[in-house]
């Protein structure tokens, strides 16, 4: 007999006399109703319900969008026959004579949107640099908090402090770009305050933290390898930053961007109460102006006609179109980039 | 509620395999040509193994077997995995578990199961845990303190933890939090315990609780283990079973019998070149 | 052998350190200033009466929003009582449930839903509930904001729900207890706490949303506590006493906002707060 040095637990003495104490339980019993005891359905029930729930309040959010879709389709279709692709192209909005066209509307929300952008992204991703490379703990912890909150404000808050604040501001910062750069058309015109500068001042307020906060995230999670590879080849903190972290981060950075011009597309309030609304396309950006949002939001109450209505439904479905677009070609964009640097 | 219309789940004779001669004449657990697979992969081959009543079986391999997946098959977990899938039979008391009239809900409360790593409610007190398995199918009107403090003294547990019933669970120690698993396993009465690697968490001094624990409870129903460790087998078992991985990663059976007789002298090369570590 | 680094170099590090520095502080800054104007602005309208007692004709000093105060409340409780539910159950569904085919379609949907711009999910509150029902409602606006709110509770769900081990589900579907009861009774509390956060967070996005409510709710300068009939909300007040050309109209709006946002903000540090110290360990 070979032994391979394994403690048995035949070894352990008290072991054999629990056995022979237990013996008399030993006898075979078998469970008398095991049969039952198998199957007992109690709650048989029970999941088939709960999954068809929890599957319907899933379903409603799939039924939700499509429902979405086609009712805003069916209201809007009146002025979309009424006026077919004119309604797109024309700049002629006039209630009183019945004719409808959204073309300084899509100019006004795209214009905003882009301002909005342009000055917000350096900001943004400054900051978010800041936050994420430079700034210890102590420090970044309460100003990623500051930044956070500000996107928690109500966006009719913003916008009453847009027209009261940002508003003179930027009224007081036209008057003398106008006198230097008023021969270029962008800077032109009369410095009211009100206009498509300032609603993309406000819109770039109301971005930044979304921006910051989603660059952020993303520059924390480039590997600290990347970095030192890049400290080791004797950069400078900032060499390193712009070129090894931001570009390991890229595609989430333009992701954080895509989704802040989705954000700023949509905003209504806060633009509103600061564009002017008025119906024109002026290359200024000192001139007031309207978006397809704040066109609906201030006019909706004035539509007495079911065309007019259908009109003003009719411009939200462009802008749920336009909106969709940017998401989808966001995504797009996203999956391509992150396919590029996994390649690379 | 069983209902006379209902088909009965009919014993299944299997004169092929008889129990074993030291089982008392009883099968706790009969297995019978198992095989399964995770979605397109095979992952056991035609098993076929006694559990013997009130005897503790341990299951050996090197990772990869397939040990953990033919525990897990014993009560229906396996098919939790989606894609997972059984072939031939698991008999508990005879009566074939993938039964269609079978509901694995009935089934998990008759073969209670321990885990690899202590896993405790972390909502729940200490208490709440042990009772979980009888409060979460409703079963009211019983004597739950009792219950609790007599499934704490089947897992010695109950003189450390006593006055601690309402501190959260998970503020044990670790072994304490996988004796409180075996409570609460126990507590639902099952008539079959099956623990996957229930020490490969657990410190020296902690394993060595839990096996002194597996010996007593042997004595009240047929264990099932698990475990990589081939000296706690020969420590706790009275019986093991030897697994490994043949051609495509398929986990077979290659010997099972008597502990003592296993380890000293093993029928299969494997299994030898395996116990004096020659791989795995 | 060179040791020190280029002028040019090393003026870049500083300029771009300095200018994203400032960047930082600028984002911080701006939610300081916009703060102390609401608080300073708002504040001296603050008063009791300010949430107690109606408006006065119009022209005339003083009167409150109390009109407002509880439209907001019935409106944004509304929205709760059918958002928070089917957005906990969908994040049930996504999480424990969904196969990949399905589960890709539903999150799909889902982030399209929060993708919508919140006027457009006005106009759908007025082409679904206010055409059908025959009239601006309260009701109209609780669909619209719950509109919000499910995507946003859908995904936090089911972020948090995936976050609970899967041994926690072994645990319980080995004891015997059905799955559905393992999810309500063992995943649901413990991921518990990033639940409420969500919730919270949706609750405290709609109780500042205006845009959805011109549409559904229209706004009334009455009392109105009937959710079938127009209602007045703080925001849509905040929204029109803004653009009138009444000096003590435009202080009870500061104060409505400063209302407004010491609610919306105290829910968002709480959340914040809670969710730092029973996170993720």
């Amino acid at each position: 007999m070979r032994c391979f040095g394994y403690p048995f637990k035949q070894a352990y003495p008290e072991q054999d006399q629990m056995e022979s104490t237990a013996s008399p339980e030993r006898t075979p019993s078998p469970t008398p109703n095991l049969n039952a005891l198998l199957r007992t359905g109690r709650w048989r029930w029970g999941d088939t319900v709960f999954r068809v729930v929890v599957s319907g309040t899933a379903a409603s959010i799939v039924l939700g969008v499509i429902l979405l879709v086609i009712t805003m389709f069916e209201a809007g279709l009146a002025a979309l026959i009424a006026f077919g692709p004119s309604f797109v192209w024309s700049t002629v909005w006039n209630p009183v004579s019945q004719v409808f066209g959204v073309l300084p509307a899509v100019y006004g929300t795209i214009a905003t949107s882009a301002l909005a952008l342009v000055l917000a992204v350096p900001v943004g991703i400054g900051a978010a640099i800041f936050l994420a490379e430079l700034a210890p703990r102590w420090l970044s912890n309460p100003i990623s908090f500051l930044i956070e909150m500000l996107a928690a404000i109500p966006s009719v808050i913003i916008g009453f402090w847009g027209l009261f604040v940002v508003v003179p501001l930027v009224r007081q910062v036209e008057a003398p770009l106008g006198r230097v750069l008023g021969v270029i058309p962008m800077f032109s015109g009369p410095a009211y305050g009100i206009g498509l500068l300032a609603a993309g001042v406000v819109l770039a307020i109301m971005i930044l933290p979304i921006l910051t906060a989603v660059a952020r995230d993303v520059l924390r999670a480039v590997p600290t390898s990347q970095r030192e590879a890049m400290l080791a080849l004797g950069a400078t903190r900032w060499e390193t930053i712009a070129r090894a972290v931001v570009p390991y981060a890229r595609s989430g950075i333009v992701g954080a961007t895509i989704l802040a011009l989705g954000r700023a597309l949509g905003e209504t309030l806060a633009v509103s109460m600061v564009i002017g609304n008025t119906f024109q396309v002026s290359p200024s950006l000192f001139a007031p102006a309207t978006t397809l949002a704040s066109l609906i939001a201030t006019q909706f109450r004035e539509a007495d006609t079911a065309l007019y209505l259908s009109a003003l439904i009719a411009a939200g479905f462009v802008l749920f179109v336009i909106t969709m677009l940017v998401n989808v070609v966001a995504r797009i964009l996203v999956w391509k980039l992150t396919v590029q640097s996994v390649e690379v | 509620m069983q209902t006379a219309a209902q088909p009965q789940v009919a014993p299944v004779a299997a004169p092929s395999v008889s129990p074993s001669p030291d089982s008392g004449g009883r099968l706790g657990i009969g297995v019978r040509h198992l095989s399964a697979w995770y979605g397109p992969h095979q992952a056991l081959r035609d098993i076929t193994l006694d559990i013997p009543d009130r005897q503790v079986t341990a299951i050996i391999g090197p990772s990869g077997c397939g040990k953990s997946t033919l525990i897990r098959c014993l009560n229906r977990m396996h098919e939790v995995t989606p894609g997972a899938r059984t072939q031939g039979q698991v008999l508990l008391e005879g009566h074939d578990v993938f039964a269609p009239s079978v509901d694995p809900v009935a089934l998990r409360r008759l073969v209670g199961m321990v885990f690899q790593r202590p896993n405790p409610f972390p909502t729940m007190s200490v208490f709440d845990n042990v009772v979980a398995g009888l409060r979460l199918v409703a079963q009211r009107n019983r004597n739950l303190d009792e219950l609790a403090e007599r499934s704490l003294r089947r897992a010695a547990l109950w003189d450390e933890v006593r006055d601690k019933l309402r501190s959260a669970g998970t503020a044990l120690s670790g072994g304490q939090q996988q004796r409180l698993c075996i409570a609460r396993a126990l507590a639902v009465d099952p008539k079959v315990l099956l623990m996957d690697e229930p020490c490969s968490a657990l410190d020296p001094i902690a394993t060595l609780r839990i096996e002194e624990l597996i010996r007593v409870l042997r004595e009240e129903i047929p264990i099932v283990i698990v475990t990589h460790n081939m000296q706690q087998a020969a420590r706790v078992s009275d019986r093991t079973a030897f697994m490994l991985a043949g051609e495509e990663r398929v986990g077979e059976l290659i010997e099972v019998g008597d502990t003592a007789e296993m380890f000293t002298n093993p029928s299969d090369k494997r299994t030898e070149d395996y116990i004096t570590g020659r791989f795995g | 052998m060179e040791l020190v680094l280029g002028r040019r170099r090393r003026l870049a590090d500083q300029v771009m350190r300095g200018l994203c520095t400032a960047a930082g502080f600028g984002g911080a800054g701006i939610l300081l200033l916009l703060l102390a104007h609401v608080v300073v602005n708002g504040i001296s309208a603050l008063s009791p009466q300010l949430v107690t007692e109606l408006p006065t004709p119009l022209g005339v000093p003083g009167g409150g929003l109390a009109h407002a105060v509880v439209g907001s409340a019935i409106i944004v409780g509304l929205a709760c009582l059918w958002g928070i539910p089917l957005g906990i159950g969908a994040g049930i569904y996504l999480a424990e449930y969904a196969g990949p085919g399905v589960g890709t379609v539903v999150r799909f949907m889902a982030d399209v839903l929060s993708g919508v711009p919140s006027i457009v999910l006005g106009i759908f509150g007025y082409t679904i509930i206010v055409t059908q029902m025959g009239g601006f409602s309260g009701l109209a606006g609780a669909f619209a904001l719950g509109v919000i709110t499910l995507p946003i509770i859908a995904r936090t769900t089911e972020e948090v729900l995936r976050l609970v081990p899967g041994e926690l589900r072994e645990a319980s579907l080995a004891l015997g207890v059905p799955r559905w009861r393992t999810i309500l009774r063992i995943v649901v509390p413990t991921a518990s706490t990033g639940m409420i956060t969500g919730t919270m967070l949706a609750v405290a996005r709609i109780a500042g949303e205006t845009a959805p409510l011109i549409f559904t709710t229209l706004g009334n300068n009455f009392w109105s506590s009937d959710p079938t009939r127009p209602m007045a909300a703080m925001t849509l007040t905040i929204f029109q006493y803004a653009i009138w050309p009444y000096e003590y109209l435009h202080q009870q709006a500061w104060a409505a906002s400063l209302l407004l946002m010491t609610v919306v903000l105290l829910i968002n540090v709480i959340v914040r707060l809670a969710s730092r110290s029973y996170g993720p360990r």
